[in-house]
């Protein structure tokens, strides 16, 4: 399960190259991750890896990572060991880590600690997720103009804020650029099932959909996107391979230059905990994949605006008048909500098809 | 009657694995053996044919070696539970784990990749206004799960092969002292539920979804495991219970998009329920049910005892 990767070639490099200084911070940092699946699932984990595999490129440390840790008491256990084999930061990237973390961090005050999309913090904890909804505005208004049925189709998992949000930024950017825009929404009760996966995206094909998105981890919406000749949108990572013609585009997670940043602060002894680290577009932990070549180069422009607005504040997924599918306002035209409001959405807005479940 | 029409096709490839799966595990069970592995023998089937597929270009080599590799792995079941008499439950747990581990690592270089589908469709029959695509719309292994269901249920029942293997499962000293090779019989009816397993999980890699990612049979082999208990170890049922957990898997999907109001939790719930919940009341009857279940069932077999 343990893979250790050494960069002490690098190291040496770096030391002839007269980086003395830094290289001797490296030789002390060791940095541990803990996975919730393997790095070929081409998604979620895939992702962190790849931030991983930037931390050592960038900085030469020594990073080491456990895989398919399951949720529970095995993520304490492999989490306690890490910190006890010298790595002094440590980044946990599954919400159920939440609480193996803190306990660890408890029993191991010197180590510090980073877990990915948790809530609660500590001296030596700190929290970071990113701000997917952003993308999904922009992929809502791509989506708004290339549909010609009218209907997306929206493959999500549970019925958490998280996902909720999604759902309404989604159709939120449909609608901006396409009234006429309504999303079905799927649920399929499972992070990664691509069996189920496919199924949901031939049931929305069948029911009229010409857009497929998903917030599931595997790639077989995609896939079966292709097949049927209509359009998807990637999940996590850049998934065209398993659809060119289908796929627009892909909202991407880029932890890497977070976990440089964090890495380099440890180096430093500026790393603080306690704090919760939300990035999107602005701060490069949201990205878009190349758009296909099929979207019209206004639609583009369009996407790459609302990117921009979002990036420099002038645009915001849920700027008011933000309203609830049964009519009510959430938030009045000229307002814009707060973090705390966007992180405990619980209702869907105008434009999604059904209700919610609760 | 298009979106019913739909429907169907899709029911029939979310059953199809668990066809394949749970025919093979029937005629282990049957012999009296109890091999868990069948998540971990699905898995290796999907790599292997969607490798072999990759690599030949030919969906039937893909298929055959998907088919191999299952057997392969049950063959080792085969040796440490019929040889080196292994406990059959702690070992098939093993196997699925194994199965899980070694999948990974052999399709670690096909990740990423995709494989055209089994093509769908009988040419000129699919034609056939109204009946023709519900009859004739589906691809080939949709009907090979059928004619698999038949074979099981002609061999087990009309040949004397059948009865051997039936014998053995109900009472393993007993066919040892007529003269039966009970370990010889076991070994065929493990292979053949391994190379079963295999091929349903090579319809998942190459059917479902041409393409390979890790773990992609999301616990189908126990369903399988469960289907062939609560179809009380017979094959014709085996497959109406297959076909009721995709067919309520297909449609509690549909409901949804139609925006019919039920949560998604209780949904999701719904095609283990009714199955479980059918399959019980139509095999109710204790009597029928004793005769149907292998007496030897996980235990183990010694020689000399």
């Amino acid at each position: 399960m343990f893979k250790s990767v050494l960069k002490k070639a690098a190291g040496a490099v770096a030391v002839a190259a007269g980086l003395a200084a830094m290289s001797a911070q490296a030789a002390d940092v060791k940095v541990g991750f803990v996975y919730i699946g393997p790095p070929g699932d081409h998604g979620w984990t895939y992702q962190h890896d790849q931030g991983r595999l930037a931390v050592e490129k960038e900085l030469g440390v020594e990073t080491t990572f456990v895989e398919n840790v399951p949720e529970g008491p095995d993520a304490e256990r492999v989490i306690n060991q890490l910190a006890a084999t010298g790595h002094n930061l440590i980044f946990t990237t599954s919400f159920g880590y939440m609480n193996p973390t803190l306990k660890a961090a408890k029993r191991h005050k010197n180590v510090k600690f980073e877990h990915a999309t948790g809530y609660k913090q500590a001296a030596n904890v700190a929290t970071y997720s990113g701000r997917f909804y952003e993308g999904r505005y922009v992929v809502g208004h791509i989506a708004g103009k290339m549909t010609k049925s009218n209907v997306l189709g929206y493959i999500a998992s549970f019925p958490i804020p998280e996902v909720i949000r999604g759902i309404n930024a989604t159709i939120r950017g449909a609608r901006a650029v396409n009234p006429d825009a309504t999303i079905k929404v799927v649920w399929v009760s499972s992070w990664f099932d691509p069996g189920k996966e496919s199924d949901a995206a031939k049931t929305l094909i069948d029911q009229g959909a010409d857009v497929i998105l998903q917030h599931t981890d595997s790639p077989a919406p995609v896939q079966v996107a292709e097949e049927r000749g209509v359009w998807a949108v990637g999940q996590a990572s850049d998934m065209h391979k398993f659809g060119e013609k289908a796929h627009l585009t892909a909202i991407i997670d880029d932890w890497a230059p977070y976990y440089i940043e964090r890495t380099k602060a440890v180096m430093d002894g500026t790393w603080t905990g306690g704090g919760d680290t939300w990035g999107g577009f602005k701060t490069g932990m949201v990205v878009m994949a190349d758009y296909n070549k099929a979207i019209p180069a206004d639609v583009v422009e369009l996407a790459e605006s609302i990117r921009k607005g979002i990036i420099d504040g002038s645009v915001h997924p849920f700027a008011g008048p933000v309203v609830k599918q049964d009519g009510t306002v959430a938030v009045p035209a000229g307002e814009t909500p707060d973090d705390g409001f966007l992180a405990g959405m619980n209702f869907y807005v105008e434009g999604v098809d059904g209700e919610m479940p609760q | 009657m298009d979106l019913f029409v739909a429907i169907m096709v899709n029911v029939a490839a979310a059953s199809t694995p668990l066809v394949f799966a749970a025919m093979g595990e029937l005629v282990v069970e049957k012999s009296g053996v109890l091999n868990l592995g069948v998540e971990g023998m699905m898995l290796m089937g999907a790599i292997a044919g969607f490798a072999a597929g990759y690599a030949s270009g030919s969906m039937l080599i893909g298929i055959i070696v998907a088919g191999i590799a299952g057997g392969l792995l049950a063959l080792l079941f085969g040796f440490l539970t019929q040889h080196l008499l292994a406990n059959q439950v702690a070992t098939g747990l093993a196997l699925t784990i194994f199965g899980i581990g070694i999948s990974a690592m052999v399709g670690h270089s096909f990740v990423g990749i995709s494989l055209d589908p089994i093509a769908k469709g009988i040419p000129f029959l699919e034609d056939i206004p109204v009946i023709g695509k519900l009859f004739f719309g589906h691809d080939i292994l949709v009907y090979a799960s059928f004619v698999m269901t038949a074979l099981v249920f002609y061999f087990l029942y009309k040949t004397r092969a059948g009865l051997i293997l039936r014998a053995v499962g109900t009472n393993h000293d007993a066919a040892h002292s007529i003269g039966y090779s009970v370990i010889k019989i076991r070994y065929m009816a493990i292979v053949f539920g391994g190379a079963m397993a295999g091929i349903g999980g090579a319809y998942l890699s190459m059917a479902v979804n041409p393409m390979w990612v890790e773990e992609m049979t999301a616990g189908r082999g126990w369903i399988a495991l469960a289907l062939v208990v609560f179809a009380t170890w017979r094959p014709g049922r085996v497959l109406v219970g297959a076909y009721l957990f995709g067919g309520i898997s297909i449609l509690q999907l549909n409901l949804q998009a139609m925006g019919v109001t039920i949560a998604p939790q209780l949904l999701a719930m719904l095609p283990y329920l009714v199955t479980i919940a059918v399959l019980v009341i139509i095999s109710r009857d204790s009597g029928l049910m004793k005769k149907h279940a292998p007496a030897c069932l996980g235990k183990i077999f010694h020689a000399s005892s």
